[in-house]
């Protein structure tokens, strides 16, 4: 092997910047993401498991639904009616970003851009129900 | 040989035409069934003035702006752009060249510039207009837009979904009007400590920098029932009427058909929906 001085010694170092993220976080626990649930709600527009998933999708539907097609009768939740829309619907509930919203999204590490236009409403105060 | 081949070629080359042609032909027919049964706008000779005359078919929202009103009652145009402005989050930058417009007071010249005559009244030189989103019935800045972002709602509302634009402002140079205005600057910055947004509605969103913006007709407002903001703060004024133009029973009907009116640029062809009282 031609220059195997430079070639073991290059590999032995990418290897070891490679691994370097597994050695580091070895036994560090990982803290689950805990979004803060809203007090006084039980029921959201989607069972459990389907607005944790598909919440982006139903976001993207409403937007398109309601922009688009004019459709903007309210959803129903556990007996309320609520607005098809992220700062008027969802976060009539979910009052924080940081304690809902960004908890699992800082986790998957994922960085929507709803919030470079979207308003977020003040911490624990619901909007009034009219709108 | 020879021959085989010779049909061969002649067959190839009679499907080649009929395939290129059978398209284009039966395309021709279906346009003709359309425009038989009525096409909304395009065959519409009468189409210069705009709105009236044509079979309605459908919602179509309009305005009526009574500038005489108006200018009887000073501060009034300047509660409507505020009850606008400040709703619908519309940053202020500070500057003319960055101004973002929603609702805004204009010259005459300048929102009338093909009814420059000689010798016009002190009241037409010195007065401002207002101005908004025409809302035309054949809107330029829709068929502009490559993403559609921008496009007229079944209420011939020329709607803007802020997610989907880019900001080539293909509409902006494309709007006859200048209704559309770009955010060349983060409009929830703000500069010497002093923000874009005064106070951010915490009920409707901001804009994000490189996005253009302009008057929805308060589309939200309407599927509540409600009037837009301006109308409304103007109240029982009149300076402005809002209404379906298609309904022969609304009241901006009824103003429309007896007040003489004028559109801007009706020359144009983009059937503006926004009508003035001068």
């Amino acid at each position: 092997m031609y220059d195997a001085g430079k070639i073991i010694p290059g590999l032995i170092v990418f290897v070891g910047l490679m691994l370097f993220a597994i050695y580091y976080n070895v036994g560090n626990k990982i803290e689950d993401p805990k979004p803060e649930k809203p007090v006084g709600y039980t029921s959201c527009v989607l069972p459990l498991e389907e607005i944790r998933a598909e919440h982006m999708v139903l976001l993207n539907e409403w937007r398109d639904e309601v922009i688009r097609e004019g459709k903007r009768e309210k959803v129903e939740a556990g007996g309320k009616m609520y607005e098809k829309s992220l700062q008027n619907g969802c976060m009539h509930c979910h009052t924080s970003q940081e304690k809902f919203c960004d908890q699992c999204h800082k986790y998957a590490s994922v960085n929507p851009y709803c919030w470079d236009c979207h308003v977020t409403p003040e911490y624990g105060k619901a909007l009034g129900e009219a709108n | 040989m020879d021959s085989t081949r010779r049909k061969f070629l002649k067959i190839a080359g009679l499907s080649a035409v009929a395939g290129i042609g059978a398209p284009a032909g039966l395309n021709m027919l279906m346009n003709k069934n359309v425009q038989a049964a009525g096409g909304h706008g395009d065959a519409a000779p009468a189409a210069h003035g705009g709105g009236h005359g044509e079979a309605p078919t459908g919602k179509r929202y309009g305005m009526v702006i009574d500038t005489v009103k108006f200018h009887e009652r000073p501060g009034l145009a300047e509660k409507a752009i505020k009850a606008c402005h400040s709703y619908h989050n519309v940053p202020d930058f500070g500057n003319n060249k960055d101004e973002i417009k929603w609702l805004w007071n204009e010259r005459f010249a300048n929102a009338f510039p093909d009814k420059s005559h000689y010798k016009k009244d002190d009241d037409l030189n010195s007065n401002q207009f207002l101005v908004l989103c025409n809302h035309c019935d054949n809107p330029p800045c829709v068929r502009a837009c490559p993403t559609k972002a921008t496009f007229k709602n079944k209420d011939g509302i020329v709607m803007m979904d802020f997610h989907r634009c880019i900001g080539c402002r293909f509409c902006m140079a494309a709007c006859p009007y200048g209704a559309r205005s770009f955010n060349w600057r983060d409009p929830r910055g703000e500069k010497d400590g002093r923000p874009f947004i005064k106070e951010t509605n915490k009920l409707f969103p901001t804009r994000m920098r490189g996005v253009v913006e302009k008057c929805n007709f308060c589309s939200w407002r309407l599927a509540q029932g409600k009037e837009p903001l301006c109308v409304e703060a103007c109240g029982g004024t009149g300076a402005m009427v809002f209404g379906d133009l298609n309904d022969p029973h609304s009241e901006v009907s009824q103003v429309l058909r007896t007040r003489f009116t004028i559109q801007r640029k009706p020359t144009l062809g983009t059937k503006p929906s926004v009508f003035y009282i001068i």
